[in-house]
């Protein structure tokens, strides 16, 4: 107010200052330059500010439906929503409703954190906003990462899922997950005591969910719930990604007897589930967990690479984003459950592999195709190179594309690791590669192409702790006998190929994933240009084929 | 927004310049040094017409502009001050030192209005609401789209349940009820404070539940009881066995105990199951008898701060001006929850007294100063000179309803009831005749018992519906089979207490806050578009040594619930071994002293006791954490009496 009131001073100064002569004027120029320096801003401010509110007024007045308003007049009217198609057709709720989101998708927040932290108890540390990431971003590592020997929480650190359906419903505000399939269900009269998002801490073990959280106890709980209060309708499944192995987990366990699993009983899964819905599941694993716990990349970061390709290596302001990232995930034991499961006989060996004949611009093909005549001429005879998906990971293009004959595999495991080549620079930094030394890395560079089954031991060796940890977990072979009373154990309740399926003649099965779109099947590695912190493997950007299917 | 800054600079600079030069142009003949002049005081005119200009608008946006910077900078300093102020330890985390680690897991239940309320399914104009909260949370929706919001959190009015087409749910998880709007915690410091010992979701729980339904309409129609049961059972089994602690807040301390009959009786819980899976219960604010506050927001939708905003500005709420008629729509809306009729008082005139006695007749309502023990003792005196005054004249406090003598006769012929202009707005006044409302007026004096009839009769649909759902009465022998019915569940007074001998039940509670106790009314003025016939007089302020004041009677509390009911079932009607009773499970009296909050930074005060504030009241936490930790009744230290509920309990003769 003060300053308003001397600013209104000074303009009350001006007229009488204005009967005086010229010599004054200067100094009167002066004057207002001196508070207009500060009014500017102020002024600047306050009509941003204005046409803000102004903006945010008018579109607060502007009726909900002029959005669809605007579509339906550009593009035409809108169908009906599914939900509210199948409503008119007199569809309702009946069976009760139980999503399980995969890895990455659910929320993560925040009960007992260190110093850093502050504020942020019960704020979501993962999906939401993010905010905390560029905020504090060591902190946030920091919490998010496992501890390294046990996969479970680092001593004063409890980062909980969230519950409810607003664990997946969004990932990022605008970011749809499970949002849409609720809002439909919710049209055709589901409720939340209908559906149950059974959410859990997907960094973690399977086992461990149940072990640490009580998660597929609360799971069992809660089917059972809704099966009773729903006059005894059972319940229908949706999984989606890694929620498909994890339920998977699920119906074994709650099969099994008390100390390892939920005492259900054999007949538990026909009792309480009629249908298992499975949204892209990677039951037999997918490449991509491959080259994300190797190198902590994925095609996205491979192209991010090739177009700017000193940005994430850059050792100027200590961003070392991807190896963070990798000290980060490698304590995640669930990445480990999507390494790909059945070794060779699944996804091929050196030479074979079942997409072989696999054409990838097909569609475009086609499409070019019907335009030309529509006849059915065959398809001109391209003499092709043999791709070799089974080799998850070359080392270089040629090897990649190579016969298996001409590839000399040296093999990496009596390698001895080099000392610590870690530079005391980077220690922060953490990777297991640094305790792997030189000569491990020229090693696993020798054996130039691995298949599924060598994966396995790859990462083993590249990641000694992670594998020791994960194969207590998880296993990725193919049983010769199921009724091997080893198969009782958890860690193959997740490996379709390891596991039978519950006693329930009954229940059915979907598999729903969508198609035509490409998708990373096998890798070609190269040695990174050797720097201090680097992590020594990278996807090779330049091993590009003229059709860009690599 | 760089273009607005340029062109800002153009007004204000370019014309002075110019002008002048086509000036110059015109007088080149002249005297130099007059031209001069002329421009120069020619100028000076265009600038200060220029100024004004710029004043116009542009000092509202230097204004604007300056308050946000500064704003900003508070802010700023404010969220620096927060991080670098060392503040006061938090309970949980001093216990946490000491030692007290999570053991029981907890069960939040929370009361009537702070749970959260979701939209599933609604009409048209509520589009793009799907799954925003419509209660609690921001309350954004009720200035947009008032209409739609008022019709949206109706229930029917002949069912108690969902309108058609409209379904309203409770939001679940802690997230139901750990805030109530941005920045008014209700849970949320009990839930951190539990954090620091250990707890989190998996033995944590928030039993949130549709609050405007009646109890057992909550089971029927979202299954919540048995929901409530299964998570008990779950959290029992998957926490190595450890039996619940249950902290139910204010109604929800009616619906806990509704919810233990019903899991023995009905439930498939059979006899035992609350032995077996309840620790204790640690009531916070409970209403168990019930609040005359509900009394008058069923009869006229007001509370003591609409009567008081009344007596300070007579017109503006009656102000037909705006066609706002507040009131009006939030008695209609509120007539239709049932569960407000569960916070009618019970135990009719036994508890609350009759016309001319009450059990708080001698208490002392100069609030002013009036100061718990050490200062009662210091000035013996004085007070007692105050006490023996006041029995010539006991305020009578069992006439929960009584209208004032100065009821101006109204003119039958004027207020004639139907308005064709605003009969938007109806409630249930309309349907009932004028002579009704005349003859319940000169019935001057309503007690606890005929409290009832006079709602029935103003208020028929609703207390028919609830009716069915509640009771408010004492029953003389309980082991009569009608008591089986799930309408007496929730009545302290008309039930037992399940078989659980080793289950501690406490009542935690503030006091030294005013509480309304009972009201004066009156005829509201004849209005062309009001329809609620009778307001809280706020003319009435007593002499009665403050306790009237604006209409409305006041007796010691938590602000919103008197003693009496908070704490005369653990005080008398439960203790040791009763009807009520019969297994003997032990009863305990917390009190918390109310302090107010020194200063602005305190916020809501850590010594609060206003109902809803004490929840983060220090030393209630500190309770709620050490029982969850293990502890019993007898090592938090037992009763902690404050008030005189002792006394009052004395005078209330009902057999035990």
């Amino acid at each position: 107010m003060s300053l308003l009131r001397r600013r209104r001073r000074g303009g009350q100064d001006e007229p009488e200052r204005a009967a005086d002569a010229e010599e004054r004027k200067p100094e009167h120029r002066r004057a207002e330059k001196k508070w207009s320096c500060l009014d500017n801003c102020c002024w600047f401010i306050g009509c941003v500010c204005v046409t803000w509110w102004v903006l945010l007024f008018l579109y607060n007045l502007m009726p909900s439906s002029f959005p669809q308003y605007v579509t339906e007049a550009i593009t035409g009217p809108l169908p009906d929503p599914p939900g509210l198609k199948l409503r008119k057709e007199g569809l309702t709720a009946k069976h009760p409703v139980v999503f399980v989101p995969g890895i990455v998708t659910a929320g993560l927040e925040l009960w007992e954190g260190h110093q850093c932290a502050q504020g942020l108890f019960r704020k979501r540390l993962w999906g939401g906003t993010f905010g905390s990431v560029y905020k504090r971003p060591l902190c946030w590592e920091e919490h998010m990462s496992l501890d390294n020997e046990t996969g479970l929480d680092p001593p004063g650190v409890r980062v909980r899922p969230v519950t409810g359906l607003v664990a997946a419903d969004y990932f990022a505000p605008g970011y749809i997950v499970w949002a849409v399939l609720i809002e439909n269900l919710a049209q055709i009269g589901y409720e939340e005591k209908t559906m149950y998002m059974a959410s859990y801490d997907w960094r973690l073990s399977f086992q461990n969910t149940e072990v640490r959280d009580q998660s597929l106890s609360r799971i069992k709980s809660n089917i059972e719930l809704m099966v009773s209060t729903n006059g005894g309708n059972k319940a229908v499944i949706i999984p989606h990604s890694m929620g498909v192995l994890y339920f998977l987990h699920f119906m074994k366990w709650v099969e099994a007897p008390a100390p390892m699993g939920g005492d259900g009983g054999p007949d538990w899964c026909a009792k309480h589930i009629k249908a298992v819905m499975n949204i892209g599941g990677p039951l037999l694993g997918v490449p991509k967990a491959v080259s994300g716990l190797f190198s902590a990349e994925a095609k996205d970061i491979a192209v991010a690479r090739a177009i700017a390709p000193g940005v994430l290596d850059q050792d100027l302001f200590h961003i070392q984003t991807l190896q963070h990232l990798m000290r980060m995930t490698r304590t995640w034991d669930s990445t480990m459950s999507m390494i790909p499961k059945g070794g060779d006989t699944i996804w091929g060996d050196l030479d074979s592999s079942p997409e072989d004949d696999y054409i990838p611009s097909k569609r475009r093909q086609n499409a070019t195709y019907e335009a030309k005549d529509g006849s059915s001429e065959p398809e001109p005879k391209q003499k092709r190179k043999r791709r070799h998906y089974g080799r998850i990971i070359s080392f270089g293009k040629d090897i990649a594309e190579a016969e298996s004959s001409e590839i000399d595999r040296v093999n990496f495991q009596g390698a001895v690791k080099g000392r610590n080549v870690a530079n005391t620079t980077c220690v922060d930094v953490w990777t297991e590669y640094h305790e792997m030394g030189f000569g491990g890395i020229k090693a696993v560079v020798e054996y130039k192409a691995y298949t599924a089954g060598d994966l396995v031991d790859l990462l083993s060796f590249v990641a000694p702790k992670m594998m020791a940890r994960g194969s207590a977990h998880f296993s990725y072979g193919i049983a010769d006998d199921l009724d091997d009373p080893k198969y009782l154990h958890y860690k193959y309740w997740s490996n379709p190929l390891e596991t039978r399926l519950p006693n329930a003649p009954d229940m059915e099965i979907f598999s729903m994933y969508g198609v035509g779109i490409p998708t990373e099947r096998a890798y070609v590695y190269t040695e990174a240009p050797w720097a201090e912190c680097n992590i020594p493997f990278r996807i090779d950007t330049s091993a590009g084929d003229e059709e860009e299917d690599v | 927004m760089a273009v607005i800054l340029r062109f800002r600079k153009l007004c204000f600079q370019e014309p002075s310049p110019s002008s002048c030069n086509e000036h110059k142009r015109q007088v080149t003949k002249r005297d130099g040094e007059k031209m001069k002049e002329n421009c120069g005081s020619e100028e000076d005119g265009l600038r200060r017409k220029g100024v004004k200009e710029w004043r116009c608008v542009d000092s509202c946006c230097w204004m604007i502009g300056l308050m946000c910077t500064a704003w900003w900078l508070l802010l700023f300093l404010h969220h620096c001050m927060l991080a670098s102020l060392p503040g006061a330890e938090p309970p949980g985390a001093r216990l946490g030192r000491q030692g007290v680690a999570a053991l029981h897991p907890v069960v939040l239940v929370p009361g009537i209005v702070t749970g959260g309320l979701e939209l599933w399914e609604g009409r048209p104009c509520s589009d793009g609401l799907f799954r925003q909260r419509l209660w609690a949370g921001s309350f954004a929706e009720i200035f947009k789209r008032p209409m739609c919001w008022l019709e949206h959190l109706s229930l029917d009015n002949e069912t108690g349940l969902d309108p058609a087409g409209i379904r309203v749910r409770a939001s679940s998880g802690l997230v139901a009820a750990d805030y109530f709007a941005p920045g008014y915690f209700v849970w949320a410091n009990l839930i951190e404070n539990l954090a620091r010992i250990g707890y989190e979701e998996k033995n944590m729980h928030m039993a949130a539940y549709d609050w405007r339904l009646s109890f057992q309409n909550t089971e029927l129609r979202d299954q919540t009881l048995s929901r409530l049961k299964s998570k008990i059972e779950l959290m029992y089994v998957s926490n190595g066995y450890k039996k619940v602690v249950v902290v139910p807040h204010s109604m929800g301390a009616n619906y806990f105990l509704h919810f233990m009959k019903w899991v023995e009786a009905a439930g498939g819980g059979g006899r035992g199951w609350c032995a077996k899976h309840i620790k204790s219960i640690m009531n916070i604010g409970p209403v168990f008898l019930g609040v005359p506050k509900s009394v008058s927001s069923i009869l006229s939708a007001e509370s003591k701060d609409v009567a008081f905003l009344r007596a300070m500005a007579p017109g503006l709420l009656d102000s037909e001006i705006f066609r706002l008629q507040a009131l009006e729509h939030v008695m209609r809306v509120s007539r239709t929850w049932d569960s407000l009729v569960s916070l009618l008082p019970k135990g009719g005139e036994a508890v609350w007294g009759n016309l001319d006695w009450s059990p708080e007749e001698d208490h002392v309502c100069d609030w002013g100063t009036r100061k718990y023990q050490p200062q009662l003792k210091a000035k013996g005196n004085e007070t007692d000179g105050r006490h023996s005054f006041q029995v010539q004249e006991p305020a009578k406090f069992g006439r929960i309803v009584s209208f004032s003598k100065t009821v101006s006769s109204p003119d039958a012929t004027t207020s004639s009831k139907s308005n064709a202009s605003c009969g938007k707005v109806k409630t249930e006044y309309d349907e009932v005749s004028q002579e009704t409302i005349w003859k319940i007026s000169e019935e001057r004096a309503y007690s606890a018992d005929t409290l009832l009839d006079l709602l029935r009769s103003v208020a028929p649909k609703m207390m028919k519906r609830a009716e069915a759902h509640f009771s408010h009465g004492i029953a003389d022998n309980l082991s009569d089979p009608k008591y089986n019915h799930y309408k007496y569940w929730s009545n302290p007074l008309e039930t037992e207490l399940p078989e659980a001998p080793d289950m501690e039940i406490y009542s935690l509670y503030g006091v030294g806050i005013p509480t309304e106790r009972s009201y004066v009314y009156k005829l509201s003025p004849p209005g062309k578009c009001r329809s609620i016939p009778l307001q809280i007089d706020s003319s009435a302020d007593g002499s009665q040594n403050g306790c009237l004041k604006g209409g409305v009677y006041f007796v010691d509390g938590d602000e919103s619930v008197p003693v009496l009911s908070a704490g005369f079932m653990c005080a008398k009607g439960w203790k040791g071994k009763t009807r009520f009773n019969p297994s003997g499970s032990a009863t305990y009296i917390r009190e918390y002293k109310h302090i107010a909050p020194a200063n602005l930074l305190h916020g809501r005060g850590l010594e609060s006791g206003a109902h809803v504030d004490i929840m983060g009241n220090v030393a209630l936490i500190e309770d709620v954490l050490r029982v969850a930790a293990g502890a019993s009744g007898v090592e938090l230290g037992g009763d902690r009496i404050y008030s005189d509920i002792m006394k009052l309990s004395e005078k209330i003769k009902i057999h035990l």
